[in-house]
């Protein structure tokens, strides 16, 4: 059903869980850029936690791995 | 002993002939302390993300380290004073990794680690957070 339902759903928020966490769980590494660019905005900005729903330790480490990344100049410190 | 991660990025004018030198020539350095170079990678001519120096690529190559502190210390000093070495990154780990690592990988396709990971960005994240409606 495409169309905009009349009756509005009660309002639901899937539970987000850290990719960095649990098993089969993401290991953070300064040199997959591939994987920290999808923690970073198009201008080059870390995504804060609380959208990206990674937890507070994990957050840290990977705001550690991105800015290796950025001296190494695996990935650029903006963009515009 | 110890161990380390070594990245260097070597200016774009070098033949790989000559990376290749350079690299043997730190390993020495490591070798002669003591120490032992477990793993060397290079990752070939990659675009920088910003320029260094008036660079706009430079030859990546990755070192693992198991090495008492004074052969890295060593090794570091001669990187600073080589005007080829635009930047370098040591960091001390835990453990090593035997397996190529990422810089290498990007080469291949290895989209499929990803999978269970949104590819959009911020764009899928504000979407997840909203939910549906």
């Amino acid at each position: 059903m495409n169309a905009i339902p009349i009756t509005r759903k009660p309002f639901f928020r899937r539970r987000k869980v850290c990719p960095f966490s649990g098993p089969n769980a993401l290991q953070i590494d300064y040199k997959d850029v591939k994987l920290l660019q999808k923690f970073t905005t198009e201008r080059g900005k870390i995504i804060p936690s609380r959208i990206t729903a990674v937890s507070q330790k994990k957050q840290r480490e990977l705001a550690q791995a991105i800015k290796r990344a950025r001296f190494l100049a695996l990935m650029p410190y903006v963009l515009d | 002993m110890a161990f380390y991660e070594t990245v260097f990025i070597a200016r774009q004018e070098l033949s790989a002939a000559q990376v290749e030198a350079l690299a043997a020539t730190l390993t020495d350095i490591i070798t002669q302390g003591q120490g032992e170079v477990t793993k060397t990678e290079f990752c070939g001519l990659r675009t920088l993300a910003y320029s260094i120096k008036k660079n706009r690529k430079g030859h990546y190559v990755l070192f693992n380290i198991d090495a008492p502190t004074s052969a890295v210390k060593e090794m570091e000093r001669q990187i600073g004073l080589n005007e080829d070495i635009l930047r370098h990154l040591t960091i001390k780990l835990e453990k090593l990794d035997p397996e190529p690592s990422s810089l290498m990988q990007s080469k291949q396709s290895r989209e499929r680690r990803y999978e269970s990971f949104g590819r959009e960005g911020y764009g899928s994240f504000e979407l997840q957070a909203e939910g549906e409606s």
